[in-house]
């Protein structure tokens, strides 16, 4: 029997071998979603992350068994999420990205901070996103859209 | 070499100086209904293309350079589409698609802007002949020929139209010098960006590797059967000094290196950190090569001052791990990797495969960040290693681990200055030696003379006038491979440069700030310490515990200063804000300038920091983000960019800020707790 995956709301039939497979290398390799990154494999730098359950997890850390019967929520999914969408729009207005490799994965935190709180002050936004490491040294800018999204867009 | 950092291959490769008086040659035949202005730019009747002469990284080339061609064409922005070409030396010759050394805007800068030039003019003669009105009364806008209330759109002039050998730069701008955010964020934010790593083909097998960690050692024994026997695995591919495991998928190919138990025996040199600190000390004793002798050391007399510097191995850890996909079949090579210099690469491969270079191509990406790793092509020569092995296209992925420990490493350098200060506290001698590797020797071979022009630079030209200015370098090789890093030697040259005129100005009882202003003859470096110095409010009172220290450098074309706050607490530091004023000539994007300049200080703030690979029973200690750290969100300052008018020609920004910004935090450590920090990283 093989295993079904949901991601963003989508089935995706995934062999039965894979079930302790981490799901990063299930989506990026199987099913060929490649928006989630991988950065270093042990959960130190937040490439990888996605949304299960409104929560943010390390997909290079969370084997495929544990997300059957949840829907995973990647990158690629971000933006029918209200929160998602309004932060997408705000990295745009704020002109975050550089390489933008770890960007999906900042998104991914960015969205998690926001559905747990709304209204995040400097400190909050600096606990919520350290998790993610930017090589390029966007932290400014992120700092500047998640308020920007938080406020409503403007 | 001082301004000539960058095209370092290609220099050695014998092409022609860039500069204000490169030719560009011109496409022809494009055909198509398309106008090709150059190698690069042409213009359709949907718009106008552009091939990148430069790669992109992450510093914005994609958006500035866009916006050269938009101006000159009289298009906007988004009339302009992007392409990342093939690695290709012909096409782009003379420029080179190497990009590194802050060359993405001034070594394409001039020669970009004057063939959109070209074309603009050569569409506005074809559509005022067409309307029989004089070419001085029309111009291009929006995409149209308009002369008084007729227009006639750009795209129904192509055919008509024929370049002129030279053209006029517009001299109202109207788009370059306009904050302009950049062009290629949207793919960027939805996660449909495909970078080299992203790459997929039908029936392509995922490949992971294992170099032996220790240099110059070799593989010895796997238990090859037990790899194999891993779910999802389908080969093992072994060399003399790295093993292969393919497989289905990446995960399945770990776990296959994993269960292969890998031996390997050290080779004859093992890297010993103590040894090669020693080593560099050691040098420091001899006088080495001379790259500048101005004047007579021993005329001077007064105050003798000395201090010697040590800065460590860096490794790159840009957030994309090295990856290459390749597929060697009997009639040729086809390579997907993201590289600082394609073509290049390509050539490399070619040599490698016994192929010509016209069996290979090297398809680019934009890269996960580069900072003069992607300036290497080791990775793809490991891709052609195991290509060359099996039968599939194969995508093959370095773990974080070996993209740390398997970095060739920003070099391990000492510095000594020595120099004499006069009775009003003014140095009349300074004599520097640099004692590190040489990358640029690796590179030249037999044609390297003792000098590294790369490493010396920054040093040679400091921003202060001394009677008798000595610098001299001495190649100082271990087993550890090293290779440039984002601030090249600039980096290296303005911590030592840096700290050791805060150190004379200590001596001389005088203000860092005034010492510094007394001692530049150019106005230009002046104008910028100044600016960043009235800015961050240089001299105010600040928290118990907190200071500011400041540096100023003039390299790659752009003079920057750079003051920083630091708080020192329980042998902690801490960095609250960093104000940096800058003088990059013309500004073309300020959004973008302002972006690499908070790249560039986090970037240097992190090696300042925490950067340090270090070396024992001879292999890098360092393995992935904890041990070899970059800055968080919660450690990143806040950063004001001041950005100084000027009508010079463009300067570069991916180094200047990255280099300025750890001798300011250095002095600002010494204001807070009195400890000199002639070491990096910084520690109290």
């Amino acid at each position: 029997m093989p295993i079904i995956l949901s991601v963003n709301g989508q089935k995706h039939s995934v062999d039965n071998a894979a079930a302790d497979v981490p799901l990063l290398w299930v989506l990026r390799d199987m099913v060929g979603m490649t928006g989630t990154k991988f950065g270093c494999g042990v959960g130190l730098c937040g490439a990888c992350g996605v949304l299960i359950g409104g929560q943010r997890f390390f997909s290079c850390q969370t084997p495929l068994r544990a997300v059957i019967g949840r829907d995973v929520v990647t990158i690629e999914g971000l933006g029918e999420d209200p929160h998602g969408a309004a932060l997408q729009q705000a990295w745009e207005e704020a002109d975050v990205v550089q390489c933008g490799y770890c960007q999906p994965g900042q998104l991914i935190a960015a969205c998690a901070l926001l559905k747990a709180n709304p209204r995040p002050d400097d400190a909050a936004i600096d606990e919520g996103m350290s998790g993610n490491l930017c090589r390029c040294g966007t932290y400014p800018r992120i700092r500047k859209a998640v308020k920007l999204a938080a406020g409503g867009g403007r | 070499m001082s301004e000539g950092g960058f095209s370092r291959r290609s220099m050695l490769q014998g092409a022609a100086a860039v500069g204000a008086a490169m030719v560009v040659p011109v496409a022809r035949g494009a055909g198509g209904g398309a106008l090709a202005a150059n190698a690069y730019i042409s213009i359709t009747a949907a718009g106008v293309e552009l091939a990148l002469p430069k790669t992109e990284m992450g510093q914005g080339v994609i958006t500035s350079l866009s916006m050269l061609v938009a101006e000159e064409l009289g298009v906007a922005l988004n009339k302009v589409r992007v392409s990342i070409p093939d690695g290709d030396a012909p096409r782009f010759a003379p420029i080179t698609q190497e990009t590194g050394g802050s060359t993405s805007i001034r070594e394409v800068y001039k020669p970009m802007r004057q063939a959109a030039a070209r074309a603009r003019v050569a569409l506005i003669e074809a559509g005022a002949r067409q309307l029989g009105i004089a070419p001085g009364q029309c111009d291009l806008v929006d995409g149209m020929v308009v002369c008084g209330k007729r227009r006639i759109a750009m795209g129904d002039l192509i055919a008509a139209a024929s370049l002129p050998r030279e053209a006029p730069l517009r001299d109202r701008l109207g788009l370059i010098g306009k904050p302009t955010r950049r062009i290629d964020a949207q793919p960027k934010i939805t996660g449909a960006m495909q970078f080299g790593i992203d790459f997929r083909l039908p029936g392509m097998k995922v490949a992971t590797l294992a170099q032996c960690p220790i240099y110059g050692g070799t593989l010895a024994g796997l238990d090859e059967a037990a790899a194999l026997a891993t779910p999802g695995v389908v080969k093992v591919v072994k060399g003399r000094d790295v093993v292969f495991v393919v497989a289905d998928h990446y995960w399945a190919a770990l776990q296959g290196y994993v269960a292969a138990n890998v031996r390997w025996a050290p080779g004859p040199k093992p890297a010993e950190q103590g040894a090669i600190v020693a080593d560099l000390e050691a040098a420091l004793a001899r006088p080495g090569h001379s790259a500048k002798a101005q004047g007579d050391l021993n005329a001077a007399r007064g105050r003798a001052f000395s201090a010697t510097y040590h800065q460590p191995f860096l490794a790159h850890a840009a957030m994309e791990p090295l990856a290459c996909t390749i597929h060697v079949t009997e009639n040729g090579c086809e390579i997907w990797s993201g590289s600082q210099v394609p073509a290049q690469a390509r050539a490399d491969a070619a040599k490698a495969l016994g192929m010509g270079e016209d069996k290979v191509t090297f398809h680019n990406f934009q890269m996960g960040g580069g900072f003069g790793r992607r300036l290497e092509t080791d990775m793809v020569l490991r891709a052609v290693e195991l290509g060359r092995a099996v039968p599939w296209p194969v995508k093959l992925v370095w773990s974080r681990e070996e993209d740390v420990q398997h970095d060739m490493f920003r070099p391990a350098y000492a510095d000594r200055i020595s120099a004499t200060l006069d009775d009003k506290g003014k140095p009349v001698a300074w004599e520097h030696r640099i004692a590190g590797s040489s990358i640029m020797a690796r590179l030249m071979g037999d044609g390297f003379k003792g000098v590294d022009g790369d490493a010396i630079e920054g040093a040679v030209e400091m921003p202060y006038a001394v009677a008798a200015h000595h610098v001299s370098f001495q190649q100082v090789e271990s087993a550890v491979p090293t290779s440039w890093w984002r601030g090249v030697g600039g980096l290296r040259s303005c911590f030592v440069v840096e700290s050791f005129i805060d150190e004379l100005a200590h001596g001389a009882g005088a203000d860092p700030l005034a010492y510094r202003l007394a001692l530049m003859e150019d106005a230009r470096s002046r104008a910028v310490l100044a600016r960043a110095a009235k800015e961050a409010g240089w001299g105010r009172a600040l928290p118990p515990g907190q200071e500011m220290g400041l540096a100023v450098l003039k390299l790659w074309g752009t003079h920057i200063a750079a003051v920083v706050e630091a708080k020192v607490n329980e042998g902690q530091i801490s960095v609250p804000r960093v104000t940096i004023a800058v003088d990059c000539g013309l500004a073309i994007n300020p959004l973008g300038i302002e972006a690499q300049v908070e790249s560039g200080v986090i970037f240097g703030l992190s090696a300042a920091l925490y950067g340090e690979i270090t070396m024992k029973d001879g292999a890098a200690q360092q393995s992935n983000y904890h041990d070899f750290r970059i800055l968080r969100m919660n450690e990143a300052p806040r950063i004001a960019t001041h950005i100084m008018p000027s009508q010079a020609d463009p300067g570069g920004m991916g180094e200047p800020p990255c280099a300025v910004v750890a001798p300011a935090l250095a002095n600002a450590v010494f204001a807070a707790s009195g400890q000199r920090m002639r070491q990096l990283p910084l520690v109290v």
